[in-house]
């Protein structure tokens, strides 16, 4: 049977692990306010891009752009979203599952894939799964810089411009709640086909100053851009949610812990406090 | 008397939401004024100041670059960056001007260019928006 010290150095431990993980939590909880915060400011913008991206989808332009055209799919290229930290239980593999049970299913259709990374977790995954990963970007921190993003944007738009990628997919941890992170594998380019509304049924056109093509070229990188930041941010507050719930476990898995060791302390002790005792007596009797 | 919706947005928050009787702007072909049933017109959005008139109220908005999208009942101002003029600092932004003059006679330095002619630009827009936000008090 274990002895007494052996026991109380390990229920030491476990304490002092469990004191990490609840202060984790804390920290986790009030990032939590921050981000969320940080996505409900950024909400206006993508919606109101979104709404005017809409708006040219519906006018009846003479210039059609490049990212609404369906080509033949013979590349596609994951823009995958993942924290930089772990201890976030499994938000990150979940999404990496999807990542990889697209690329897959696309490869079954004879398509090849490609990724760009966003995060040190998605890039030491596909490090070690293997991959052609076409850029990376790391350490964004609490506060992810849209200007940080701009490179990684570039390099994906330039590829499918150069006709090496035929499509591009968005993958990121969408926000739910605080409980619940759905991975989500979203088709970025050719950009979806909008709903119509009342603005199709009549024929019109804006003016454009300068250029049709390189005003919409802009509004269109913008819109990529707008997306994948969206992406970044709301990525950053699931890391959070998914952190506070983990080590919310860990604490209390760390609390059992110690309730289990703590009644095999003492049974350990009253067994040797009886031992002795009953080698008293028994040395006694001999006398 | 009839109105145009107006939205001022920025990618990190919005600025202004509301209704105008006139909206004046500087678009990336020069400045351009927005009334109620102006034709669709996608445009560039220039560094500078952005004025909003109600009536006989007016708000005044800073915008860097971005995007300007009219439709016949509506306005949206989609700045890369924007505030509101009363909340900026004159001292800063000259020191801004001055920075970004430096970097651009700078042969040296780093930054390229178009990069500091942009910083140029941006910085002396929004001191004219301050100084006309002055000249109407």
């Amino acid at each position: 049977m274990a002895n007494t010290k052996e026991v109380r150095k390990q229920i030491a431990s476990i304490k002092s692990t469990q004191k990490i993980t609840s202060a984790m939590e804390m920290v986790a909880a009030s990032k939590i306010k921050k981000t969320q915060n940080e996505m409900q400011l950024g909400r206006p913008y993508s919606e109101k891009i979104k709404e005017v991206i809409s708006h040219i989808a519906n006018s009846s332009s003479e210039y059609s752009h490049p990212f609404y055209e369906h080509r033949e799919t013979k590349k596609a290229c994951f823009l995958v979203v993942s924290s930089d930290k772990g201890l976030c239980g499994g938000l990150n593999i979940n999404l990496f599952k999807q990542v990889i049970s697209k690329s897959a299913e696309l490869k079954a259709r004879g398509i090849e894939s490609s990724f760009a990374l966003i995060g040190l977790k998605a890039a030491s995954f596909f490090k070690s799964v293997g991959g052609d990963v076409v850029a990376n970007v790391q350490k964004l921190g609490d506060k992810p810089d849209p200007d940080a993003l701009i490179g990684l944007t570039k390099t994906v738009l330039d590829l499918h411009r150069n006709g090496e990628v035929d499509q591009v997919y968005l993958c990121g941890n969408g926000f739910v709640n605080t409980m619940t992170q759905e991975p989500k594998v979203e088709q970025l380019i050719p950009l979806p086909a909008e709903e119509t509304d009342e603005l199709t049924a009549t024929h019109w056109d804006y003016i454009y100053e300068p250029e049709a093509q390189e005003l919409l070229e802009g509004l269109m990188t913008r819109y990529i851009e707008s997306l994948i930041y969206h992406a970044v941010i709301e990525n950053s507050a699931c890391e959070q949610a998914a952190k506070m719930l983990a080590m919310k476990n860990a604490t209390e898995n760390a609390g059992d812990l110690i309730k289990e060791l703590e009644l095999l302390y003492n049974n350990v002790r009253q067994a040797a406090i009886t031992q002795e005792l009953s080698e008293i007596v028994g040395g006694a009797a001999a006398v | 008397m009839s109105t145009i919706k107006v939205s001022i947005v920025s990618s990190s928050e919005e600025i202004y939401s509301g209704e105008g009787t006139m909206v004046f702007a500087t678009g990336s072909l020069g400045e351009i004024g927005i009334a109620p049933g102006h034709t669709p017109l996608l445009t560039g959005l220039a560094p500078g100041p952005v004025r909003v008139q109600n009536g006989d109220d007016e708000k005044t908005f800073f915008c860097s670059g971005g995007f300007i999208e009219i439709q016949p009942d509506l306005v949206t101002f989609l700045s890369d960056r924007a505030e509101r003029a009363e909340s900026m600092d004159e001292a800063e932004a000259i020191k801004a001007q001055e920075l970004a003059e430096k970097n651009m006679h700078d042969k040296e330095s780093d930054l390229d260019y178009t990069k500091a002619a942009a910083q140029l630009a941006e910085a002396a827009a929004r001191i004219k928006t301050i100084q006309k936000l002055r000249k109407n008090k």
